[in-house]
């Protein structure tokens, strides 16, 4: 398959347009090929830089990375330890026993209907993602802070329009 | 020859035992065994180092066959892109089935060298009881271990001298391994558990260290304070090799002047690393062993600022092997190649991997190191930004590469001055480096730098692209040109069946062949895997649902996300999981 100058794939093929076999796998790979150079300037490419997963937990910050993670209607914020867990759902955990309520982790699954909870937190660049998205060693190394929101206050809080879009239908 | 032959025929067995023990290399011992039928018996019963670079080449019962008197055996598991997360965990790289097999045929194992593979309690149990003259054991990158495994060494090997655990993932159950080595225990020289989480019982450390008047290198943990390395410092002035754990403390207080004093006492320390955790202001602690120190690490302390870091260099002229953060900046490395003259191995590593890059250093740091560091044979370098006319400039400086490992950030940034690809560059440093074995290259890159290195980099053993090339010639101008290369890991690449099947004899030639989320098909791997019955051509999915999902899901059109072949002598592997297909 050549590429040309500007990065688009120009190979012809016959038959209709529209999906094939090969389409289908190519969205299993996160990265895809040249077709999201925002996502390799973000450096969101899975195993990049390629840097040992044992150096990526163990020379940033001598391993411990505490946040603050705020809870909607909460008179005082708490702490939690990204490090300490392994994947979303030992974090989810942590935040439900740290407030006492159970449903955060609703919010991350499949259907959003009953969630009462939205997980959000800060990245780097100051922006405000649902929890969630991306895969955890990325999340880990880039969140600055955590809140617990309620649903109910989803409006106006910066989120990203696709989530406030969502917000919006399920409020009509 | 025919006379030659005779010759040697008048010297019994035990004289041509004595010649081969002076052949160290595994080159020559193996080009010795090709010789004729009685030196192929002689070396075989006295090779006693053995080094299988990819465990499922071979299997345990071939290797005991051929060397039933080994007494120290190095073995490598994982590819090497495991170690960023590209191979599913359970992928393999058991040791176990090799430890068992070898206890079975009472093997004298004396050392035992890891890497990439998976190691469990179990094993670990299995070699302290198997192997009664068991001195050296050195993990490097396992995982599948806990303390518990530990202690078992610990307890039941009683002439150890090497216990040295490098990055591996270990389980840490918090029971008192560094305890079980009993009192009796004199033997050991090497120590090195820096990479354990948990704590240890700083009284059983100092013990040991008291009663190991051998010991030369000692590494220790994230736990353990300031105050247990200036007594353990006091203990054992005689090491060469020591990694501190916890750097930190006030350096006004009575303990850190004891361990000043302790330190000044340290004559011996040439190899230096550790400061998990540093108070930058402790530093100066270390001041006077640095004029003799050969190796730095400091890729383990972020905290260490940039100033910080130079000062502490200012004092190392007689470095060899520095590995660092790049928060040392290009001003920094400049500071390091006015000073380190003697500098044959720099390693940079970034130390943000996902914010917008406030650190990191540029190509005018490689530049002035190249500058300034006659005997540069050997860097890693994580950096920003690149530009040819750099790399062309290193290439100038030191054509004694044997090892250039570049790795752009974004990693397919091209030329920052010019917006072209880096073809020129990494040519640049193919064609004058004439020793280089290992290559890594990043950044925007065409057809055009595989071409140069094919035309050029004739002793090169292993090549790692990344996002690079335009097509299939790319694959092909590696595969035709480069006569010694071993192992090839690509990512990300155009490169695709006709590349993979054009010389499928070369894979024999070769150790083994990576090609991950590249444009080859089932179809093709299927191909090559029936026409080189000496190949293991796997194909690896996620770890989503067993084979049988993976095979409803795949025609021979797809693509192959993941695939992984290696020349073996014992065919498909008997331990392959469900997501691993070999075809």
């Amino acid at each position: 398959m050549e590429k040309n100058g500007s990065g688009l794939e120009t190979e012809l093929r016959l038959g209709l347009p529209g999906g094939t076999e090969v389409e289908k796998n190519e969205k299993k790979r996160v990265f895809e090929e040249f077709d999201d150079k925002a996502a390799v300037h973000k450096n969101q490419v899975v195993g990049w830089p390629p840097v040992a997963a044992f150096r990526r937990k163990n020379s940033f910050n001598g391993g411990k990375m505490y946040v603050k993670v705020s809870m909607d209607g909460a008179p005082f914020l708490r702490k939690v330890d990204l490090s300490m867990h392994k994947g979303y759902s030992e974090l989810v955990t942590s935040l439900e026993d740290l407030f006492g309520c159970f449903g955060i982790g609703e919010a991350l699954k499949e259907d959003e209907k009953n969630n009462e909870f939205v997980p959000i937190y800060e990245d780097k660049d100051g922006d405000w993602m649902l929890l969630g998205d991306v895969p955890w060693e990325m999340f880990a190394n880039s969140c600055k802070r955590l809140r617990v929101m309620k649903r109910a206050e989803a409006n106006g809080v910066g989120l990203h329009a696709k989530d406030l879009l969502k917000g919006l239908s399920k409020e009509e | 020859m025919c006379l030659f032959q005779s010759v040697m025929n008048y010297f019994p067995e035990e004289v041509l035992e004595h010649v081969f023990d002076f052949l160290t290399s595994h080159r020559d011992r193996n080009a010795v065994s090709l010789v004729c039928k009685s030196w192929y018996s002689v070396e075989k019963f006295s090779r006693k180092k053995v080094f299988i670079g990819n465990c499922y080449a071979v299997n345990p019962e071939r290797l005991i066959a051929r060397f039933p008197r080994l007494r120290s055996l190095i073995l490598k598991g994982k590819p090497h892109f495991a170690d960023f997360n590209l191979v599913p965990h359970d992928w393999g790289g058991h040791v176990y089935p090799w430890i068992e097999a070898m206890a079975k045929s009472r093997i004298n194992l004396e050392e035992l060298r890891l890497k990439r593979m998976v190691v469990s309690d179990e094993s670990l149990k299995l070699l302290a009881k198997s192997f009664p003259n068991f001195k050296s054991l050195v993990l490097v990158s396992c995982e599948g271990f806990t303390t518990n495994g530990l202690a078992a060494i610990a307890s039941n090997c009683k002439f150890l001298r090497e216990l040295d655990l490098q990055e591996n993932e270990v389980d840490d159950r918090k029971g008192h391994w560094l305890s079980c080595f009993p009192e009796s225990c004199t033997s050991l020289v090497s120590l090195n558990f820096a990479c354990l989480k948990g704590e240890v019982n700083a009284a059983a450390l100092e013990r040991l260290v008291a009663r190991c008047r051998n010991l030369r290198s000692l590494r220790l943990n994230h736990a353990l304070p300031l105050e247990v390395l200036q007594k353990i410092l006091v203990q054992a002035p005689q090491l060469n090799d020591l990694g501190t754990g916890s750097f930190t403390h006030d350096p006004n207080s009575e303990t850190f002047i004891k361990l000043k004093n302790a330190v000044k006492n340290c004559h011996s320390i040439r190899s230096l690393s550790g400061f998990l955790d540093v108070n930058g202001r402790c530093l100066p602690a270390v001041y006077p062993i640095c004029a003799n120190l050969t190796a730095l690490n400091l890729s383990y302390a972020p905290g260490i600022f940039s100033n910080e870091l130079t000062k502490l260099i200012r004092h190392c002229k007689k470095i060899e092997r520095l590995w660092i953060l790049d928060t040392i900046g290009d001003k920094g490395l400049g500071v390091v190649a006015n000073t380190c003259k003697e500098l044959q191995e720099l390693r940079v590593f970034p130390s943000d991997l996902y914010g917008v890059g406030n650190a990191a250093v540029t190509e005018e740091g490689l530049v002035a190191i190249s500058a300034g560091c006659p005997k540069l044979n050997s860097i890693l370098y994580f950096c920003q930004q690149m530009t040819n006319a750099a790399l062309i400039t290193v290439a100038k400086n030191c054509p004694n590469f044997i090892r250039f490992r570049l790795c752009t950030l974004n990693p397919i940034v091209p030329d920052a001055a010019t917006n072209q690809p880096l073809d020129e560059g990494f040519g640049a440093i193919v064609q004058s480096c004439k020793g280089l074995t290992r290559l890594s290259v990043s950044g925007q890159l065409t057809d055009q730098v595989f071409l140069y290195i094919g035309m050029y980099a004739e002793q090169l053993e292993m090549l790692s692209i990344a996002f690079a090339g335009d097509s299939d010639k790319g694959m092909l101008y590696v595969l035709n040109g480069c006569k010694k290369l071993k192992k090839l890991e690509i990512r990300d690449s155009p490169f695709g069946n006709m590349a993979l099947l054009s010389d499928m004899g070369k894979y024999e030639t070769m150790r083994s062949l990576w090609m991950s989320s590249c444009q080859v098909t089932l179809g093709a791997c299927k191909t090559l895997a029936e026409k080189m019955p000496r190949l293991n051509v796997e194909i690896i999915s996620e770890n989503e649902g067993g084979a049988g999902e993976v095979e409803a899901r795949l025609d021979d059109r797809d693509r192959v996300e993941k695939m992984y072949l290696y020349r073996t002598l014992v065919g498909p592997r008997t331990d392959a999981p469900d997501f691993v297909r070999t075809l």
